[in-house]
């Protein structure tokens, strides 16, 4: 696999995100500016940078909820941003989010969480859709606790069953939004496992948003990194051949955990 | 108890010496810095230094007084050394110093002139109420949807909601009702004796249960109940994203959480109403014959004959109006809340507000409009 090289325009025909000259801004007060990066098929691309730095905020703008100040998002050759609401829909409906803090519907139960949007967008009759729910369930290893709320089950649990909901359509684009906040180190690898493993047998294009290094180190295959400072990116490719390659900064951010040694990938 | 200490020695080659002394604990009557900067001024000194033998404690009250002391020394060019502190202190001070201040992130705090606040207030008005306009605007899009039967809910979250706006209001509309009945039969009973028309309480309670009170009360009550409650679910499903995913997921939460939310109100407000206007009646009857010594029969006769169809007709759908505008009032706020827990709160007061200042401009509007028709 060519994980080692970094994206560049040459790759453009395995493109399967492409940011060009993204400015995002809150009013006049401006984030980030002059993003330019591709994610290629089948890539798990992370998202990196300090806290506060917009990584989340750049994450809403590839799913469409909040609009770019200037530039354009382009799935395969598609503009998202100068597409109709329309078809919008029509191209998130390829996409599936793990929201930061799972965002599962607190008064549906896990099965039903998962049922909604396969009832919404396919004719499944209700028992092949608790059928498939308790699949997807199963995949993340929360078989058994399709009639379970969101609020009897852990942190955790919650994040997982969050995957599960946004496997149910069988996304081509999986988003993740710090995956592991709020999980001890033991359930944030099994997570990170589990992405690798949906990766691999699914062959979905993955993005992750995280600052968490040992996740960094064990699950990218390229990377931006967002620099506060200078409110724009700094780094582009994989992490590892950024912590020789890289500016001060971002060097610094890499190396700051594995000399820790408590944060170090393995 | 002792009190911090501080006094000042000048050494040669201009060097001011401040002996810190005593326990430095965050209190009153703290040495001030305008002190030391008297020290300094009155004998052109170009150094500072510290002696601390006699400092028993310290706490943060001395790092502040230091790092004053340090910014009037960097102001008037004297070189401070800091070589006589505490090791503790030093470290903390080269720590506050480590960060420069961040551009900007200080708030400013200039306060514009008063004609430029009013401006701004008024210009301040003018999103927010575009924002409702845009709100109720889609919530019709949304209801046309309803009707060509694409709009798409959960019918059992309606049911819930139907159970906790209905059946669940139950208790506290009787009380409220039976009691403003009450009331109304004793002001009206008080007058209405002085000149021996007591059976006319009958007339006054139901006329004005049914064509206005019951609504009113019954909406007031439901826009702090279920206005509130509305407003809190969507303002905390913003907040933990949960109407994100939707909107991601192609669902529109327009439909799927605002939708139901007005039709259970809209269902079970003229309910309410009807269920209010019998209990308020009562509450009369309970007055004209514990007080008046009405006899039942006589009472209900009189209250049959005094109201008619169209007032009953006029209070119900009075009421089913009502039950829209605390929806809407309910889910806008909650949909306008902001990313925290205290936005959360913000957003349910304001769902309250915005019932009710709907519900009386209503109330006033439907007052005008029956008037000129002759209801």
């Amino acid at each position: 696999m060519d994980t080692t090289r970094a994206a560049s325009p040459a790759t453009d025909s395995q493109a399967r995100i492409t940011v060009r000259n993204l400015t995002m801004a809150y009013g006049s007060f401006v984030i980030m500016r002059d993003l330019n990066f591709t994610i290629r098929h089948g890539d798990v691309f992370v998202i990196m940078g300090g806290s506060g730095c917009g990584k989340s905020t750049l994450l809403r703008h590839f799913i469409g909820l909040n609009e770019p100040a200037s530039g354009e998002i382009l799935y395969g050759t598609e503009s998202f941003t100068a597409a109709e609401p329309a078809r919008r829909q029509q191209m998130l409906r390829r996409f599936g989010v793990l929201y930061q803090s799972g965002a599962l519907w607190s008064s549906m139960t896990l099965a039903e969480n998962i049922g909604l949007p396969l009832g919404e967008y396919t004719d499944l009759t209700p028992a092949q859709i608790r059928e498939i729910a308790s699949l997807k369930l199963a995949l993340v290893g929360l078989k058994g606790f399709e009639d379970f709320f969101p609020s009897q089950i852990s942190g955790g649990m919650q994040k997982r069953a969050g995957l599960a909901r946004a496997m149910a359509l069988d996304p081509d684009i999986l988003f993740f939004d710090e995956p592991s906040a709020g999980l001890d180190p033991i359930s944030s690898q099994l997570l990170d496992d589990l992405i690798l493993q949906l990766r691999e047998s699914l062959g979905s294009t993955i993005v992750v948003v995280t600052h968490e290094l040992a996740s960094i180190f064990a699950i990218a295959t390229n990377s931006v990194f967002l620099d506060v400072e200078t409110r724009t990116m700094t780094a582009l490719g994989p992490p590892k051949d950024l912590l020789r390659t890289g500016n001060d900064t971002v060097r610094r951010f890499l190396r700051r955990g594995a000399s820790d040694g408590e944060k170090g990938a393995p | 108890m002792a009190s911090p200490t501080l006094s000042f020695d000048r050494v040669p080659e201009g060097t001011l010496v401040a002996r810190l002394g005593g326990p430095w604990h965050l209190q009153r009557d703290m040495p001030s810095v305008a002190s030391v900067a008297r020290e300094i001024e009155s004998g052109r000194l170009g150094r500072l230094a510290f002696d601390t033998a006699t400092l028993t404690a310290w706490d943060s009250s001395l790092l502040t007084f230091l790092i004053d002391v340090g910014e009037f020394c960097v102001q008037h060019h004297v070189t401070v050394d800091r070589n006589g502190l505490p090791k503790g202190v030093q470290r903390l001070l080269a720590l506050a110093e480590a960060v420069p201040e961040r551009q900007g992130a200080r708030q400013g705090s200039i306060a514009p002139p008063w004609l430029a606040r009013v401006g701004d207030a008024v210009l301040r008005t003018r999103d927010p109420l575009r924002e409702m306009f845009a709100f109720i605007g889609s919530i019709t899009l949304a209801l046309g949807r309803l009707a060509r039967g694409r709009a798409r809910f959960r019918v059992p979250d309606l049911l819930l909601l139907v159970q906790q706006a209905g059946a669940q209001a139950l208790g506290i509309v009787t009380l409220i009702s039976f009691l403003v009945g009450l009331i109304l039969a004793f002001v009206g009973a008080v007058q209405l004796e002085q000149f021996g028309a007591a059976i006319y309480v009958a007339n006054l309670v139901g006329i004005a249960m049914v064509r206005e009170m019951a609504a009113m009360m019954t909406a007031i009550v439901m826009a702090g109940r279920t206005g509130a409650s509305y407003a809190a679910q969507l303002g905390t499903m913003k907040v933990t994203q949960e109407v994100d995913a939707l909107t991601t997921m192609g669902i529109s939460s327009l439909d799927f959480l605002v939708l139901p939310r007005m039709i259970a109100l809209c269902l079970m407000m003229p309910l309410l109403c009807l269920y209010s206007d019998v209990v308020g009646i009562l509450g009369g009857a309970a007055v004209g014959m514990g007080m008046l010594r009405l006899p039942m029969r006589v009472y209900y006769d009189q209250t049959i004959s005094a109201v008619h169809l169209s007032d009953l007709v006029g209070g119900i759908f009075k009421a089913s109006v009502y039950g829209v505008l605390i929806a809407i009032a309910g889910c806008l706020r909650g949909m306008q809340c902001g990313n925290s827990s205290s936005a959360v709160g913000d957003a349910a007061t304001r769902a309250v507000v915005t019932g009710i200042v709907f519900i009386i401009s209503a109330c006033g509007i439907f007052a005008v409009m029956f008037y000129v028709l002759g209801i």
